[in-house]
């Protein structure tokens, strides 16, 4: 057996005629059946491609195993004390770096073609792009419970316990849905999903590293220390240590999710417009 | 069915630019309802962005148009209500099965679950793909692929299916089999608009045809009203006795027109326009007492047709390959 199939059965002409006699024209569905039915398609992708979990969330674990164990008795005098600052850090990290892939596939789509079918469809306009939404969100809970898993495994127990873990990551899946509209963007105006990854993690990679993930910016230098404070990234991590700590931290909580309502506000109207022009 | 507009598509000066390029320079279309209409052009003529056009997905810059009675601005929702796309890159999900892009569609377009499947598989059986329908279509091969892509726009039937150069890059099995859904179509009475490179293809399938070079339509008509437009064609006879062919030469140089002694010593050929004229040839044969053992009449190809359109070549369909086209 060979992968591609070639030469199957042929087309029965009768049967063709047959199926093209049947006129039924259903009703139109609603917006939200729409948007739900694109949201079983990135379902079934999730499904048939299981890879791209595994690509997103080996990086971020193979950071935790690195940085813990390499790093971590230098920077916070002992490998559990690390994990214990670092851990709600790699939470964002893994999650943030999944959102990548939110422009990578619907980059996919636009240079296969498959998205003129559905703007030639008489369905809800945002419909696609709003149900990939439902696709994204299990690809960011997948990735966010395998880095706390692996953390608890070696160790890590949050003194906010499992409410704590669970509003970190609801926390986290939130400001992705604002951020995932950016790379929406760029998923649409770059020519390759190759592109998109390379432009996004070129974005995200720095971003992630000049924040307080791995290191207490109070060690840095001066100009370097104010970037990192005023890196949104920084606060989302902030406000993850802080659910997982069991001890809110409101302003961060809230700077995070304003920072998410912006990135939707400007990006989401640019993407529908791009995604209807296209 | 709704009753539909004589016109199916009625297309008025329709333009579009990309930067400096003029994809489409002033496109005019009168489509008759329930035909297959052809527009013919090479690659870059601009037949993909008129067919957007149609089909809603850009706006023109300029120019109007009216598909089955609707504006394609103003009333492009009710526009794509009654129009499929087959698009020039297979407008269907690879990263799903084949069942599951019909299933998907006849769920967008209103299907209840049960009745979506029961839809899917009635296509797959129908389009001869239903051995593969739970495998990914990205591991199918170009032939069914398009041959999915075709079931995908008929989920739903429409009144009008747009086919943007559906045989390219098939293998000429493959395309046979994409021609005789396109004709069982039309024969169910859906205006099929076609376009392709392929001057064999509009002559096998199309009603009439548009020629489209560099956005303009250069001309329009029946492929027979195309090729008398152009050069002559010619009548070929076979003799039963090739020992009097001088003879056979001299009553069609009389009755006809230049004659051509061919390399097979029992034929000739006489350039003549029309079928009349041939008539009379044989005719005149007949008389004179030659035998005839046969005869035909040959209209000018269209590839004769596209050359003086155009002064340039058109591509020539490849004699069979697999490979994904290059878009
Ligand atoms: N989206 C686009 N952006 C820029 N140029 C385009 C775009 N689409 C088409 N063109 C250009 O417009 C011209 C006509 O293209 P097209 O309509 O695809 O022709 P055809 O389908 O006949 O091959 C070509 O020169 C092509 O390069
Ligand atoms: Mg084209």
């Amino acid at each position: 057996m060979t992968a591609t199939t070639t030469a199957p059965g042929s087309a029965d002409t009768a049967a063709v005629r047959r199926a093209i006699a049947d006129t039924v024209r259903p009703a139109r569905p609603g917006r939200l059946s729409t948007a739900l039915t694109f949201g079983w398609r990135g379902m079934l992708k999730v499904k048939h491609v299981p890879e791209q979990l595994l690509d997103v969330t080996v990086t971020p674990v193979m950071f935790l195993l690195l940085f813990t164990y390499l790093f971590g008795g230098a920077i916070a005098g002992s490998t559990s004390a690390y994990l214990d600052y670092t851990l709600p850090g790699l939470l964002v990290m893994s999650v943030l770096f999944t959102t990548v892939y939110s422009g990578v596939s619907l980059n996919t789509d636009l240079t296969k073609g498959v998205v003129d079918r559905f703007r030639s469809l008489p369905i809800w306009r945002p419909a696609p792009l709003l149900g990939s939404l439902l696709g994204d969100s299990v690809r960011y809970v997948v990735a966010g419970t395998v880095i706390i898993a692996v953390g608890v495994a070696l160790g890590y127990r949050p003194d906010g316990g499992v409410g704590g873990a669970l509003a970190a990551l609801a926390l986290v899946v939130v400001f992705s849905f604002g951020l995932s509209w950016v790379f929406s963007v760029l998923g649409l105006l770059m020519r390759s999903p190759n592109a998109v990854m390379n432009a996004g993690f070129m974005g995200i990679f720095p971003l992630t590293f000049l924040s307080n993930v791995f290191v207490d910016p109070a060690t840095l230098p001066g100009p370097l220390e104010a970037f990192v404070e005023v890196n949104p990234i920084s606060v989302l991590a902030t406000a993850s240590r802080s659910l997982m700590a069991g001890a809110p931290d409101g302003t961060a909580i809230a700077v995070s999710l304003a920072v998410a309502a912006a990135l939707a506000a400007v990006f989401l109207p640019v993407t529908t417009r791009l995604y209807r022009s296209r | 069915m709704t009753a539909q507009p004589a016109l199916a598509i009625e297309a008025v000066g329709l333009e579009k630019s990309f930067g400096d390029t003029r994809a489409v320079a002033g496109v005019d279309l009168a489509v008759p309802a329930g035909a297959i209409y052809g527009v013919l052009g090479p690659n870059g003529a601009g037949k993909t962005t008129t067919i957007r056009m149609l089909a809603t997905l850009v706006e023109p810059d300029a120019g109007s148009a009216r598909v089955l009675g609707h504006d394609v601005v103003a009333e492009s929702d009710a526009v794509r209500g009654l129009v499929s796309l087959t698009g020039q890159l297979a407008s269907v999900d690879e990263e799903l099965t084949g069942r599951e892009n019909l299933v998907l569609v006849g769920r967008l377009l209103g299907h209840r679950r049960a009745a979506a499947r029961a839809r899917a598989d009635e296509l797959l059986e129908a389009f001869g793909v239903a051995d593969a329908a739970g495998r990914l279509v990205k591991h199918w091969s170009g032939g069914m692929r398009r041959r999915l892509d075709i079931a995908a726009s008929i989920v739903v039937t429409p009144q009008l299916v747009f086919l943007d150069e559906p045989t390219t890059g098939l293998d000429p099995r493959s395309r046979n089999q994409v021609w005789e859904i396109a004709r069982a179509l039309a024969a169910a009475g859906t205006t099929i608009l076609l376009c392709t490179q392929y001057l064999e293809e509009a002559d096998q399938l199309a009603d009439g045809i548009a020629v489209i070079d560099r956005g303009r339509v250069i001309a329009e008509g029946t492929p027979g009203q195309l090729k008398a437009s152009v050069g002559t064609g010619s009548l070929h006879v076979r003799l039963l006795d090739p020992g009097r062919r001088a003879e056979a030469a001299r009553v069609l140089e009389a009755a006809v027109g230049t004659v051509v002694l061919e390399p097979d010593p029992a034929a000739l050929s006489a350039a003549c326009a029309d079928a009349e004229r041939a008539a009379v040839g044989v005719g005149e044969l007949g008389r004179a007492g030659v035998g005839v053992a046969g005869f035909s009449l040959d209209q000018p190809s269209l590839d004769e047709v596209f050359l003086a359109l155009t002064g340039h070549v058109a591509e020539q369909q490849p004699s069979g390959t697999l490979e994904e086209q290059a878009s």
